[in-house]
C-alpha cells in the first residue's frame, strides 16, 4: 500500500473535468486506488464518488494505492495532478 | 386528410420531409416487483452497453463537427456508465430489493443528485445535469422510448420543438435538417437567424398543434407564407415539389453574379459580405459570392460547451476562418452574450431586462481575462488573413477606449514575448444603442469603421423587446427614426474618412436596401443564401436614384409611408 499527500492548488478544486482526467487515469490501474478527503473516503475510479467529495482549493488530500502497479498508479496520478496545475 | 398549422415565417423556402420531435419524452417510473432479479440486471447491463455504444458515437460525431474540446462533454457521461459504484449500488438494490432496473436507476439518482447539489463547489453542483442526461438516456432505453438527439440524424428531417436554443441550432446539420418549425420564437430571434444562415426554411411561433405532430409523421414546412402541414395529401406535396423546382430555377439565374462585384447601374460599388458562426462556413460563403465576412460571432464558440474555449481553440477557429477566406476582410466581433443568448458556464446574473443589462461588451470588459484571452488569439491569428476587429454594444467612449486599450496591451505583450502579429488591423464597433448613433461624429475620431447592428438598433430606437410578441408591432425597421440614426452613423462616419458597414436583417431587405444605398452604407453584411439575390438586385438600383429616395424617407412621417414610397417608386424604376 502506498499512500500519497497532495494540497489543491487549482483555483475552482477539483470539479468536472479534473475529476474526469483524475478517474481515467485511476481507471487505467488494477490497484484499489482510493481519495481521501476531511474523513471521507471514496473510490477513485468512481466520478460519482469523486465529485461528491467537493474538494476545493486548498483541500489537503490523500491518495493511496493497493496493489500490484500500486507504484505506477501513484506515479501516474502525481503526474495527472501537476500537469494540470490541480495539486502539489 | 392533411392538416394545416400557422406561425411566423423565419426563414424562405419549402422543406418535405419526416418530423423530427426534438423534446425530451416524458419518461414515467413505476415500482415494480421483480421475480427474477438475475434477468433484471442482464437486462440493466445490456441497457448500460447500448447506452455506452451509443455515447460512444455521439462524442466521434461531436468531435467531427465541433471538435474535441465540445467532445468532451461526453467523456463524464461515459465515466458515468463505467462508474463502479454507482452501477453496483442499482444493482444491488435490484437485487435485495427485488425491482425493476428502472427504479433502482431512479432512486440511485436521486440519492446522488441530493448530494451533487448539496455541494459547496457551483461547478459541481452544475455537474449534476450530467447524471441527468446519463439517467434520462438509461431510462428511455430501459423504457423503449425515442431519445432525440441532433448529432445522432443520418436521414432528411424537419425538426419539430418546443424552442431551439442557440445551441442546438449550433449543431444543426443542414445536410440533414431540410427545415424547422418551433412553438416559440419570433423572426428575428436566435434560431431564425441561425435558419436563414444554413438557408433552411423556418416556421417560428406556432402557437397550437405543433405538439399533435408525432415522431416520424410526413411534414410540409413553407417557409414563404408560414404554415406547417402535418401528413400532406399527395396532391399537396406534388404542389409543393413543383413550387421547389421553381424556386431553384430562380436561384440558378443568379449563378453568374458569384464572380462578380457589386456595382449599381451608376457605377457605385458596394460590398456584401456574409455573417457566418462557425468556421465550418468560412470558406462555403464565397461559393455564394461573398466578398468578405462581415460578422463572425464569436459567442457561437462559447455555446454549448461546458467550459471556456482555450486560446487555442480560439486562435485555430480564427485562423481556418481567415485562410478560408482567402485574403477577403473578415470582421470578427467579440463574444457578444447577454440578451437572448445565454451561456450557462459564464454564470451571467439573472435579469429582467437582458437587452438592457450585462451583455457584449458590458460583460467583456468585466471579464478582462477571458477578453485577453479572445484578443490574444484574435491577434495571433490577424497574420493568416485580413482580420478587422469589431466590439459589440458599444454605448460610451470611455468602453472603446478601455477595449482598445486591452488591445493594444495584449498586441504588445505579443510583440515583446517575439509573436508576429498584423500591424495593420482595422478596429471598428457595432452602432446598436441609440446614444452611440447620435454620438457617431465622436466615435468616428477612435475607429476605423462602424458596423450598424439593426436588429438591436431598433429594438433599442423603438424601446420595444423584440421577442416580445405583444409589442412586435413596434419592431419597425422601415420607421423614418431608424433610417435618421443611421444618417447620422454614415455622415459621422464619412466626414472622418471612415466606412459604414450594416449587419441586420436589414441589410438583405428589399425595401431598406434602396434607402441604406442612398444613405451611403458600404458594406451589406448578410446570410450567405441572401448575397446573390441582393447583388441582382443592387446591379438594378442607382446610386443617385437612391440618394433622393433616401433624403425623401428621412421627411416621411411613418413606416407605413416608407414602405409605399419605397414599393411605388421601385416599381417606376425597375
Amino acid at each position: 500500500m502506498i499512500e500519497k499527500k497532495f494540497k489543491v492548488v487549482a483555483e475552482t478544486g477539483i470539479h468536472a473535468r479534473p475529476a474526469t482526467l483524475l478517474v481515467q487515469a485511476a481507471g487505467k490501474f488494477d490497484s484499489e486506488i482510493t481519495l481521501e478527503y476531511k474523513g471521507r473516503t471514496v473510490n477513485l475510479k468512481s466520478i460519482m464518488g469523486v465529485m461528491s467529495l467537493g474538494v476545493g482549493k486548498n483541500a489537503d488530500i490523500t491518495i493511496t494505492a493497493t496493489g500490484s502497479d500500486e507504484n505506477d498508479a501513484i506515479k501516474t496520478l502525481t503526474e495527472t495532478l501537476d500537469k494540470e496545475g490541480l495539486a502539489h | 386528410m392533411s392538416t394545416l398549422l400557422s406561425g411566423v415565417a423565419a426563414s424562405a423556402g419549402i422543406a418535405i420531409a419526416k418530423a423530427y420531435r426534438l423534446d425530451e419524452p416524458i419518461l414515467f417510473v413505476e415500482r415494480r416487483t421483480i421475480e427474477n432479479s438475475d434477468a433484471e440486471i442482464v437486462r440493466f447491463q445490456e441497457m448500460i452497453h447500448k447506452s455506452r455504444a451509443e455515447l460512444k458515437m455521439i462524442r466521434a460525431k461531436a468531435e467531427q463537427h465541433i471538435g474535441d474540446n465540445h467532445a468532451a462533454i461526453f467523456d463524464a457521461h461515459l465515466l458515468i456508465l463505467e462508474d463502479p459504484e454507482f452501477l453496483l449500488s442499482i444493482q444491488h438494490k435490484i437485487q435485495t430489493e427485488q425491482i425493476n432496473a428502472e427504479f433502482a436507476l431512479q432512486e440511485t439518482v436521486d440519492m446522488f443528485m441530493m448530494m451533487f447539489e448539496q455541494n459547496d463547489n457551483l461547478l459541481i453542483r452544475e455537474r449534476a445535469i450530467d447524471l441527468y442526461d446519463v439517467k434520462t438516456r438509461l431510462l428511455a432505453h430501459l423504457l423503449g422510448a425515442h431519445l432525440p438527439n441532433l448529432s445522432l440524424i443520418a436521414e432528411d428531417v424537419i425538426i419539430i420543438a418546443n424552442d431551439l436554443t442557440p445551441s442546438d441550432t449550433a449543431r444543426l446539420n443542414p445536410l440533414y435538417v431540410k427545415g424547422f418549425a418551433t412553438e416559440r420564437g419570433a423572426s428575428s430571434s436566435h434560431s431564425a437567424i441561425i435558419a436563414r444562415s444554413l438557408n433552411i426554411p423556418a416556421i417560428v411561433g406556432v402557437k397550437e398543434g405543433l405538439a399533435s405532430i408525432n415522431h416520424g409523421d410526413m411534414v410540409i414546412i413553407d417557409g414563404f407564407r408560414g404554415q406547417v402541414h402535418i401528413n400532406p395529401t399527395s396532391d399537396l406535396v406534388k404542389r409543393y415539389e413543383s413550387e421547389q423546382i421553381a424556386e431553384q430555377a430562380i436561384t440558378s439565374k443568379w449563378d453568374h453574379f458569384v464572380h462578380q462585384p457589386t456595382v449599381t447601374k451608376d457605377g457605385h460599388q458596394v460590398t456584401l459580405a456574409a455573417n457566418i458562426v462557425s468556421e465550418k462556413e468560412g470558406s462555403s460563403v464565397l461559393f455564394n459570392g461573398a466578398e468578405g465576412v462581415g460578422l463572425f460571432r464569436t459567442e457561437f464558440l462559447f455555446m454549448g460547451r461546458n467550459e471556456l474555449p482555450s486560446e487555442e481553440k480560439q486562435f485555430q477557429t480564427y485562423k481556418s476562418i481567415l485562410v478560408g477566406m482567402q485574403g477577403k476582410p473578415v470582421v470578427i466581433r467579440t463574444l457578444d452574450v447577454g440578451g437572448d443568448k445565454d451561456v450557462p458556464h459564464l454564470h451571467l446574473p439573472y435579469e429582467s431586462n437582458p437587452f438592457l443589462g450585462y451583455r457584449a461588451i458590458r460583460y467583456s470588459l468585466k471579464e478582462p481575462v477571458q477578453f485577453e484571452t479572445q484578443l490574444r488569439a484574435l491577434l495571433r491569428a490577424s497574420v493568416f488573413g485580413h482580420l478587422k476587429i469589431m466590439f459589440p454594444m458599444v454605448t460610451t467612449l470611455t468602453e472603446l477606449r478601455t477595449a482598445k486599450m486591452l488591445l493594444n496591451k495584449v498586441k504588445q505583450e505579443l510583440l515583446n514575448a517575439g509573436t508576429q502579429v498584423n500591424e495593420n488591423i482595422e478596429i471598428g464597433m457595432m452602432v446598436e444603442v441609440p446614444a452611440t448613433a447620435i454620438m457617431a461624429d465622436v466615435f468616428a475620431k477612435e475607429v476605423d469603421f462602424f458596423s450598424i447592428g439593426t436588429n438591436d438598433l431598433i429594438q433599442y430606437t423603438m424601446a420595444a423587446d423584440r421577442l416580445n410578441e405583444r409589442v412586435a408591432y413596434l419592431y419597425q425597421p422601415y420607421n423614418p427614426a431608424i433610417f435618421r440614426l443611421i444618417k447620422m452613423v454614415s455622415d459621422a462616419a464619412h466626414n472622418q474618412g471612415k466606412w459604414v458597414g450594416l449587419c441586420g436583417e436589414m441589410a438583405a431587405d428589399s425595401i431598406a436596401i434602396p434607402i441604406l444605398l442612398g444613405l451611403g452604407v458600404e458594406e451589406f453584411s448578410m446570410n450567405a443564401a441572401s448575397i446573390l439575390q441582393v447583388r441582382s438586385y443592387i446591379h438594378q438600383l442607382s446610386q443617385t436614384e437612391m440618394r433622393k429616395l433616401a433624403e425623401a424617407v428621412l421627411h416621411m412621417e411613418t413606416a407605413e409611408d416608407v414602405q409605399q414610397f419605397i414599393q411605388q417608386a421601385l416599381n417606376d424604376v425597375c
